[in-house]
């Protein structure tokens, strides 16, 4: 079976309080903590999507480093839902909403806290929010491994079992957060497959 | 053609039994691992039922051949992670692990939650108590490492974590790393240990059963949690045959959806459930009609039994084939039921079983079909259907194959 | 207004997070689920934890939670009927 082309379209980075996209910078706040500087970015980049405060703040920067990474970059049209897919990996797994929602256990515990306690609810926010229906995976890795992820997006797209996927890192604990997102289709071919994923 | 991946070795610890004989003989028997707890300290004890396995962390640490201040979740893991290696004939003259590329692909849910829950108990009360070593295992990612390190595996090892999917999502991962000719030999499958943390956090989603779970009944009122792990060894066919191990079936389909509906439920017409599950038979090849025998998520909560019995009807109808939730003897182990639940999948296989349904009295009224309440043995059963389906939507489905 | 209604409304933007809401703009008798304010399962789950920390009432039947949870005044119903001591 020939290998097809599968073209990285373009990424997304959350570090530092910074937000960028293909390397441009479009937003920062240094003010404030980590849930101010979440919250401005959703008011800023106008998400229109209330659910968003309600979630927890592994799930908020997921989702809005998925936001301006498919904004005017991604056409749904071109797939059905199930041929879109997410493949993260994260090391700190939900270990921020863990101990938040652990504090709760002592009095009455949260039932919306304990919801979040699992990695891959960033995957299923952002599959609600875009109706995304092909498949998911979530690694606990120590660190970002750049080739592996791309491997295995790689046998997803070459399978035929997703047609685009979502993929990268998305960690966050306290107020520490990194989100290294990007999008990759089955290519029209002009792009290389020496392209790589690229986290500096 | 896709290259065949067998399925040449199994493990488990569960409730109902600490190895396959333990576990079939409570099948036989009718007997589920559901009691009052007794191990786990918590509140709750009085009330509510959970499938715990019946032995302290003492007597498990010396099964494993681990210390005691090494997590229940690693001990479960190490102990069902060996048995399968062992039945694979890993350890083996012909099969000395160095031979192969062998990987670890495990997943759970808690890590060593069961510890820092011990650490912190001391270390609020005083900020100078609490032994540390009680929370360097708390990541997910060290169970497995920890249990890699007594098994002796090396060439790949890796964790996942997507609830309640987890270890049938370690088993199609598995399958793949053998296709891709990545690896020889994987031991897939997952673990999860009881925690206060998921039994309060259950607790307060009101998906508790305060008696044993009648899954896919009209009654049911909730599940069980259960604690566990369950693997198996899958092989390309190159180290089969160096092996010489009469391999028990073939891992013929494997597909991951998500339902794109909500946090925790799951849509009322089971679009990610019949998604995983069609893609799954695509992919092995075969039509609902030649599926024998569902082995059921069917956790007895109202939400799951539901729409996976909706997807089940949209995707079987009109003939349904022999269908139960074993989740009705070990409780809903989480991370680990993808594992076990694959373990039974091999059996059904290779001696032709159906597992009873237990405390099944009413059927759905929104269902054609009823769930078996039988132990059947010696049926004729060439392709099972196995389901987990997970919190955030991720739906998997596994197909095994007779050969 | 009534105190209690006022409360309730201050107490549910607070612990379901609804951060797009002032509490004055829920109406008494605005559906809370689905149609109304948009709330879902887990938002009724937390309003059972509302229950119990703020006014010590236990809704065991999360069955009864739509009759209960219909809108705020539902809930001031329930809660009048239900609170123990002399308020």
């Amino acid at each position: 079976m020939p290998e097809e082309e599968n073209n990285i379209t373009c990424d997304c980075k959350i570090s530092n309080r910074v937000i960028s996209k293909n390397g441009v910078d479009l937003f920062t706040r240094q003010d404030g903590n980590l849930n101010d500087f979440l919250i401005s970015a959703y008011e800023h980049f106008r998400l229109n999507y209330p659910k968003f405060y309600k979630m927890d703040n592994l799930c908020r920067l997921g989702l809005l480093a998925a936001e301006i990474l498919l904004r005017d970059s991604f056409k749904k049209e071109n797939y059905r839902p199930e041929e879109v897919g997410i493949v993260l990996a994260n090391s700190h797994s939900s270990l921020d909403t863990d101990l938040k929602y652990y504090e709760t256990t002592r009095g009455f515990a949260s039932p919306s806290l304990f919801v979040y306690t699992l990695p891959n609810i960033v995957m299923g926010e952002i599959c609600i929010r875009h109706k995304f229906k092909g498949e998911n995976a979530l690694f606990i890795q120590r660190k970002f491994n750049p080739e592996f992820i791309q491997e295995y997006v790689r046998d997803l797209l070459n399978n035929n079992i997703l047609q685009a996927c979502i993929c990268g890192w998305v960690d966050l604990f306290a107020e520490r957060h990194e989100a290294i997102l990007y999008l990759i289709e089955k290519g029209s071919a002009d792009l290389s497959r020496e392209q790589k994923l690229n986290p500096k | 053609m896709d290259d065949p991946v067998y399925v040449i070795g199994i493990g488990l610890i569960s409730a109902i039994g600490s190895n396959v004989q333990e576990t079939l003989n409570s099948f036989e028997q009718g007997r589920p691992g559901m009691r009052p707890i007794s191990l786990l300290r918590t509140r709750h004890d009085k009330e509510i039922p959970t499938a715990e396995v019946p032995f302290s962390n003492e007597e498990l640490a010396e099964k494993a051949g681990l210390a005691t201040h090494i997590s229940r979740t690693a001990l479960l893991g190490t102990i069902a992670g060996r048995q399968a290696m062992l039945d694979a004939w890993i350890f083996s003259e012909s099969g000395r692990s160095n031979s192969y590329r062998i990987g670890l692909v495990s997943a759970n849910t808690v890590g060593g939650m069961d510890k820092t829950e011990d650490f912190f108990r001391l270390y609020l009360t005083n900020h100078g108590k609490g032994k540390l070593r009680n929370i360097v295992n708390h990541e997910c990612g060290r169970i497995t490492e920890i249990t890699a390190d007594e098994l002796g595996i090396k060439d790949f090892v890796t964790t996942i974590s997507t609830a309640c999917s987890s270890s049938a999502n370690s088993i199609a991962l598995g399958a793949r790393l053998i296709r891709d000719n990545q690896l020889d030999l994987v031991v897939a499958g997952g673990v999860d240990a009881l925690s206060r943390f998921t039994l309060n956090g259950f607790n307060s989603l009101m998906i508790l059963d305060q008696e044993f779970c009648k899954p896919f009944d009209e009654n049911r009122k909730g599940l069980n949690l259960g604690e566990g792990a369950g693997y198996l060894v899958l092989s390309s066919e190159k180290a089969l045959k160096a092996l010489g191990k009469e391999p028990y079936c073939l891992l013929s389909g494997y597909a991951n959806a998500n339902d794109a509906y909500h946090q925790t439920a799951s849509s009322p017409e089971g679009t990610g459930s019949w998604l995983a599950m069609k893609k799954a038979l695509d992919r092995a090849g075969l039509n609902p009609g030649d599926i024998d025998y569902i082995n059921l998520h069917g956790t007895g909560t109202q939400n799951n039994d539901i729409a996976e019995g909706t997807a089940i009807k949209n995707l079987f109808a009109p003939h349904y084939p022999k269908m139960s939730s074993t989740k009705s003897f070990t409780g809903h182990t989480l991370g680990a039921c993808g594992g076990i639940e694959a373990v039974f999948s091999t059996l059904s296989i290779r001696h032709g079983l159906v597992y009873p349904n237990l405390r099944f009295q009413t059927q759905m009224k929104e269902l054609p079909f009823a769930p078996e309440t039988r132990f059947l043995k010696n049926e004729p059963i060439s392709h099972v259907l196995s389901n987990s389906f997970g919190f955030g939507g991720n739906c998997t489905s596994l197909v095994f194959s007779g050969l | 207004m009534d105190e209690l209604i006022g409360n309730l409304k201050k107490q549910i933007v607070q612990q379901l997070n609804l951060q797009d809401i002032r509490p004055e703009d829920i109406g008494d008798d605005q559906p809370l689920f689905v149609e109304g304010l948009g709330l879902d399962s887990i938002d009724a789950l937390e309003l059972i934890v509302l229950l119990q920390q703020q006014y010590k009432i236990k809704l065991s039947n999360p069955e009864e939670g739509p009759k209960v949870f219909y809108s705020v005044k539902t809930m001031a119903d329930y809660i009048r009927a239900h609170r123990s001591g002399l308020s």
